[in-house]
């Protein structure tokens, strides 16, 4: 699998992608700066990582939403890329209209850092196939705009289609509708959640919570 | 008298009704602690001012709607309005 990583002004959590990426498919994935207007040729998977692109101004993920290289990502993802977005990447998906809804601030208006524990809601998918559904699993969480909101419909739509990843299992922190804390798009190859998966992949790290999601891309896009 | 060659714009971008605004509340109980009585709901927002280069209103207007519709505001959660100052 070749993984790029998008890199904007403020992103600070390519490198716990790129360790993650690396030791599920034993590749360094390649880094593409954000006024790039082409992704690397032979790109299996575009993650978008966790940060503060833009000092988050205006609103987060906005101005990442924007920039020239999201055109390229836009042309990918309607051609069957793989897009995975973590944290500020998940913004920057829903503000890009990639994934429905929108991530608004924490209803309790606290950043919360914690661990949480998310529930896999749809397995079989290219980021869950390692996992049962109803499986939970450990997750570090980072933000201050978690709580993910979509109108009614929209999320009636979402749950419908099976297309909520994950659950928040333990407590709602941030407030987000029906505690939902990532979700797919209807072809099932872009996801987007709040929690880091990619900062447990070694027990060094103090657990390997989050590896399965690596390995579950490692294993579905195969490349040449 | 020379006609002015900018127009001002101002944005008003405002959460929508039902979406959650922990500031606004959080300032309604700040005022509530300060004494003030009789405070409703307080809803917090932004305020965008752009200069914009041309003479005709209409068009300026239609200009900064569509500069709040693609970026100054996400209308899945906020709502927006323009005026011309």
């Amino acid at each position: 699998m070749n993984a790029t990583i998008l890199l904007f002004p403020g992103t600070n959590r390519e490198r716990d992608m790129a360790i993650a990426l690396q030791k599920a498919t034993g590749r360094k994935p390649s880094i593409t700066f954000h006024r790039e207007t082409e992704l690397p040729k032979g790109t299996d998977l575009v993650v978008l990582p966790g940060g503060f692109s833009h000092g988050d101004y205006l609103r987060c993920g906005a101005m990442a939403a924007q920039s020239p290289i999201m055109a390229a990502v836009r042309d990918f993802a309607a051609g069957g890329g793989h897009v995975l977005g973590v944290c500020n990447g998940f913004q920057i998906l829903c503000e890009a209209g990639l994934l429905p809804g929108a991530l608004l601030q924490n209803a309790g208006l606290r950043f919360l850092s914690m661990d949480c524990v998310l529930r896999v809601e749809r397995a079989g998918t290219p980021f869950t196939s390692r996992w049962q559904k109803g499986a939970t699993f450990r997750a570090p969480m980072a933000h201050g705009d978690g709580n993910y909101f979509a109108d009614g419909a929209t999320l009636d739509r979402l749950e419908g289609e099976g297309l909520v990843a994950f659950r928040y299992a333990d407590k709602n922190r941030n407030g987000a509708a029906r505690d939902i804390a990532g979700i797919l798009s209807p072809n099932l190859r872009i996801c987007g959640l709040m929690p880091h998966p990619e900062d447990l992949v070694d027990p060094l790290m103090g657990g390997e919570d989050g590896l399965p999601m690596f390995q579950s891309l490692a294993e579905s896009l195969v490349s040449a | 008298m020379t006609t002015p060659s900018t127009i001002k714009a101002r944005v008003f971008v405002m959460p929508k009704n039902g979406v959650l605004d922990p500031q606004g509340k959080a300032i309604g109980h700040a005022l509530g602690t300060l004494g003030f009585e009789g405070i409703g709901e307080v809803r917090t927002g932004k305020v965008i001012e752009l200069e914009l280069a041309g003479t005709d209103p209409a068009a300026a207007k239609a200009a900064a709607e569509e500069m709040a519709r693609k970026l100054l505001a996400n209308t899945v959660i906020e709502s927006f309005r323009v005026e011309l100052a």
